[in-house]
């Protein structure tokens, strides 16, 4: 069956306001019970979409501290259909959007078909593949992400030529992640002149798609300063780093810390 | 073969975008650089001065007659180095001369990729960084202290399980954080396109003159029978290039059983595995059923990686190769054999591929060609330990 919702909470969300908050975090970190009780504080903390990673193995475009939350969360035994058997019902509870970041790979072997059959019948908006590239998403599985209306979120980065961003803007759908710097995730510090030069001209091409912006986002000042270019920001290794040391209870004093409004 | 990327349904490139620049700059352009004459020059003139090339095609009387058919063995052990590896990386670092980079990095397991890179970049006067899983630092301490002697930097990968494949993904991170500056030197022919099939290009070098010497040695330029170990499977890629399409050629492909392929403690892909993505490529790989990629064991150091290139995921589903997987115990014994006959001590990798003869029969006048892609000493204190040979 497939869920036949008629609004797209990623594309209602951004139509609705500015200064978007993203937050990503890794299923079944730090606990393996601990994944419904992130998103209920991260909702309760007001933040505007949730990015729910699914550990993997080789998670090659993410930095230390998300490999080393997603090696931890596979010790605890999450997997795919855990992950799914824990989201069951969520949408009961929430409104907020949600998507799930993973690995090719672990998408593969559950069945591309059954994955986004499953997403949307528990009521992911979106999908981050960092590793399927546009290419072959467009020829062989566009289609079937669409028909369980699913977003397929693209990354760009500094270094993606303005024709490829044009590509990219036209075949994939609920935002653009703009990756801040060459990097991979939790490795950048701060933004300088490159950086917003490279925001302002994403800004200037009128895409189809909004832009979020992602990695080396940490505190309020870096969140505020690409809000200025962006549709919002995205934060995972911070907030990783935060599950780490304060563990999941005091979710609400992050997001207090990186709103500015 | 190839054809867009893909061999058959294996290759293709699943990377993230942060990594589309250096991949497409090297697509783009690794076919013309390959094809030119100022690179064919001095990569030819390399191999010839530099890495001691064409090597000895050997017929080994000795175990030809104990087996019962003629063997011919490609001598790559005797390359400097002391293995087929530096064919491959000093092929890429002129290519990376080439694309203006200055800066080199490379994944190493046993430690042989890294020694071989090493070389080159040292040779070229380029900074050069390796990355070696934090075990494997500790498991292959005299590579480790000939890296640093040839002036690289050895960096331990601490993420995951601490081994090659980890090692591997620490590589492609330093890409993504320096997209501009570096070439990335992967080892084997493994990876996003275009690498599988530069490094296989590279590495065909082994097959070119194999045809030539066995022409001059049998009167005829192919033989009956190839057989190479496959870990990623550089040195068998090299060994079959140019003969793929020849099917008077059997192609045998010789993997690591480990301790069996019925333990969790094997590295036999083609046995154990199925199709998924690892380290860019669509391929077979060793992976439990969400996907996540397991650990692999052999004895051999150069053979534990938990997949196999796109090319011989392609010629096992295809049938044009046959793969026979050889346990620890197996090989061990094949090298100590090699060693008494033939007065030739192999690579332990090199060992699985002799120990075929009790899996498969051939005739007297069956014509075998082995690569012997590495020598033995590298691997002296596990032959020692093993077989106890010191007391």
């Amino acid at each position: 069956m497939i869920d036949q919702k008629i609004k797209n909470r990623i594309e209602e969300k951004i139509a609705s306001k500015d200064n978007l908050l993203n937050i990503y975090f890794t299923a079944g970190f730090p606990g393996i019970e601990d994944t419904r009780k992130v998103i209920t504080n991260l909702v309760n903390s007001g933040v505007d979409m949730i990015e729910i990673g699914l550990p993997y193995s080789d998670p090659i475009a993410d930095g230390e501290v998300i490999q080393k939350s997603s090696t931890q969360a596979l010790r605890n035994g999450m997997n795919t259909s855990l992950l799914f058997q824990q989201l069951e019902g969520v949408r009961d509870e929430v409104d907020v959007p949600f998507i799930i970041m993973g690995y090719f790979n672990a998408m593969l072997q559950y069945g591309i078909e059954e994955f986004c059959q499953k997403c949307n019948s528990i009521g992911i908006d979106g999908i981050i593949m960092p590793d399927l590239p546009i290419e072959t998403y467009e020829n062989e599985y566009k289609t079937i992400f669409e028909k369980y209306q699913l977003n397929f979120i693209c990354l760009i980065t500094p270094q993606t030529s303005t024709e490829r961003i044009k590509k990219i803007d036209s075949v994939s759908s609920g935002f653009i992640y703009a990756v801040s710097s060459a990097s991979t995730t939790g490795k950048t510090d701060g933004f300088g002149s490159e950086q917003i030069n490279y925001f302002k001209r994403i800004q200037s091409m009128n895409l189809k798609n909004k832009c979020m912006v992602g990695f080396g986002i940490k505190d309020q000042q870096s969140f505020s300063q690409v809000c200025q270019y962006a549709k919002g920001g995205i934060i995972g290794s911070a907030f990783i780093k935060f599950l780490e040391e304060n563990g999941v209870d005091r979710t609400d004093e992050f997001v207090k810390n990186i709103r500015f409004e | 073969m190839i054809k867009d990327g893909y061999y058959g349904e294996f290759g293709g490139a699943y990377i993230p975008e942060m990594l589309y620049p250096p991949v497409e700059e090297l697509r783009l352009n690794y076919e013309k650089i390959l094809a030119s004459k100022s690179f064919q020059n001095e990569f030819q003139e390399l191999l010839k001065s530099y890495v001691g090339r064409p090597t000895p095609l050997y017929f080994a009387k000795n175990l030809s007659k104990k087996i019962g058919c003629k063997i011919y063995l490609k001598r790559e052990d005797l390359c400097h180095t002391g293995a087929h590896k530096i064919n491959n990386t000093v092929g890429q670092i002129l290519i990376a001369k080439h694309l203006g980079k200055n800066r080199i990095i490379a994944e190493t397991g046993a430690g042989q990729h890294g020694v071989a890179t090493a070389t080159a970049c040292a040779l070229m006067g380029m900074e050069c960084l390796v990355y070696m899983g934090e075990k494997d630092i500790k498991r292959q301490a005299p590579n480790v202290s000939r890296m640093k002697m040839l002036g690289a930097k050895v960096v331990p990968a601490t993420s995951g399980s601490k081994t090659l494949k980890d090692a591997t993904n620490e590589a492609i991170r330093d890409w993504i954080n320096n997209p501009e500056s570096t070439h990335y030197i992967i080892g084997s022919v493994v990876g996003p396109h275009p690498y599988p099939d530069l490094v296989a290009q590279l590495q065909s070098v082994i097959s070119k003159e194999v045809k030539k010497q066995l022409k001059e040695l049998e009167g005829r330029d192919y033989p009956d029978y190839l057989v190479a170990c496959v870990g990623g499977g550089s040195n068998a890629a090299g060994l079959y290039y140019d003969y793929l399409e020849d099917e008077r050629t059997k192609i045998i492909a010789v993997e690591a059983a480990g301790k069996g392929i019925l333990t969790s403690e094997s590295a036999a892909t083609t046995q154990l595995g199925n199709v998924g993505i690892i380290h860019g490529s669509k391929t077979l790989l060793m992976q439990n059923k969400d996907g996540q990629i397991t650990e692999p064991y052999s004895i051999s150091a150069g053979l534990d990686y938990p997949g196999i290139g796109p090319m011989h995921a392609h010629l096992f589903t295809s049938q044009r190769a046959e793969f026979i997987s050889i346990d620890d115990h197996e090989a061990m014994q094949a090298g100590l054999a090699l060693s008494k006959t033939e007065g030739i001590i192999p690579a332990i990798e090199t060992s699985h591929a002799f120990a075929i003869f009790k899996h498969k029969d051939f005739q007297p006048e069956d014509v075998l060609v082995f690569n012997l892609s590495g020598r033995g000493d590298k691997d002296l204190a596990t032959y020692i330990d093993y077989f106890k040979l010191e007391e």
